[in-house]
């Protein structure tokens, strides 16, 4: 099946339907291995056992800020190509990323006490992630305030592509100002600075998330699928009943 | 520093990641099972997209999926 005829919500349905168990039983042998290799990790220098909290919260900011990117993608796919699917699929995953961006907010938090001696600090890395968060819930809120469907895609298209301007600044804001929050050690010029006894437990709790995280988009979409189907049919009722 | 200093601060982490997957997951399940549950109620009442009815009707009716 090539990925164009997805575009049919029914086909979409029928991939969705065969695919999800396989992806889901896949993520729950990913993620046992990850969480296996994770324990065996050995205490870093300096954070001592705190470093574990890491194979969470840095695969959640990776997730919460994928995510936007991929919604970003939608929209584009909303206004420019009117695909069928993009404003069902970017409605689908805006509480997913909106979850996993507060996960990364509270484990950042619970790494930050006994780290930095603080929760919060209003620096420029926290801060933006903390608009990124506020974004997914502006997101969900307006699709919940406005009441047609294809109105509502279009002003969640608009304020997806204009907040995806948060995500270079998420991403940089730790070179462009000086932040308590560590610079890039995992993607950066130069490799990582990560020792591999960190890194690949890490690196395997991100694969482990991103399965988890295209699993979840599937069903929230079939689900969205399905909603409209009922909303479609209840008018249809009250049509031919008026 | 010891091995299980700020275990409370791993545990509390590892908690909410708990927390956060297991509402996802219960979301969308729960969600699939209620859409089903009415669609299936729906179709017990004679509607279908592809009845006669409702297919006169579907012109009012633009953004069904």
């Amino acid at each position: 099946m090539r990925v164009a005829e997805l575009a049919n919500p029914s086909r979409f349905l029928r991939a969705a339907n065969l695919a999800i168990p396989w992806l889901g039983g896949a993520t729950v042998l990913l993620f046992a291995f990850a969480l296996y290799r994770a324990m065996l990790a050995p205490d870093d220098y300096q954070q001592g056992a705190t470093v574990k909290i890491m194979f969470l919260h840095v695969p959640s900011a990776w997730l919460g800020m994928l995510c936007w990117a991929l919604m970003t993608v939608a929209a584009l796919g909303t206004l420019v190509w009117r695909h069928p699917l993009a404003d069902v699929a970017a409605k689908a995953a805006a509480p997913l990323g909106a979850a996993f961006t507060l996960l990364c907010l509270v484990t950042g938090s619970l790494w930050g006490r006994p780290e930095w001696g603080t929760y919060w600090v209003w620096d420029a890395r926290l801060t933006s992630e903390l608009i990124l968060f506020l974004l997914y819930l502006s997101v969900i809120a307006l699709w919940r305030t406005v009441e047609d469907a294809s109105r509502a895609a279009r002003a969640v298209a608009i304020l997806t592509i204009v907040g995806a301007i948060d995500l270079p600044i998420i991403k940089f804001s730790v070179d462009w100002w000086n932040t308590l929050h560590q610079g890039a050690s995992v993607f950066r010029l130069g490799g990582s600075t990560i020792h591999p006894a960190i890194l690949v437990p890490l690196l395997l709790m991100a694969a482990a998330f991103t399965l988890l995280f295209m699993t979840l988009l599937l069903a929230a979409t079939r689900n969205e699928i399905l909603r409209r189907r009922v909303r479609t049919l209840r008018l249809l009722q009250a049509s031919a009943a008026g | 520093m010891p091995a299980t200093a700020h275990i409370d601060f791993i545990v509390a982490a590892y908690a909410a990641g708990l927390i956060v997957i297991v509402a996802l997951i219960a979301w969308v399940t729960l969600d699939y099972r209620l859409q089903r549950r009415i669609l299936a109620e729906l179709e017990r009442q004679g509607l279908s997209r592809r009845s006669t009815t409702l297919r006169d009707a579907s012109q009012a009716v633009r953004e069904d999926v």
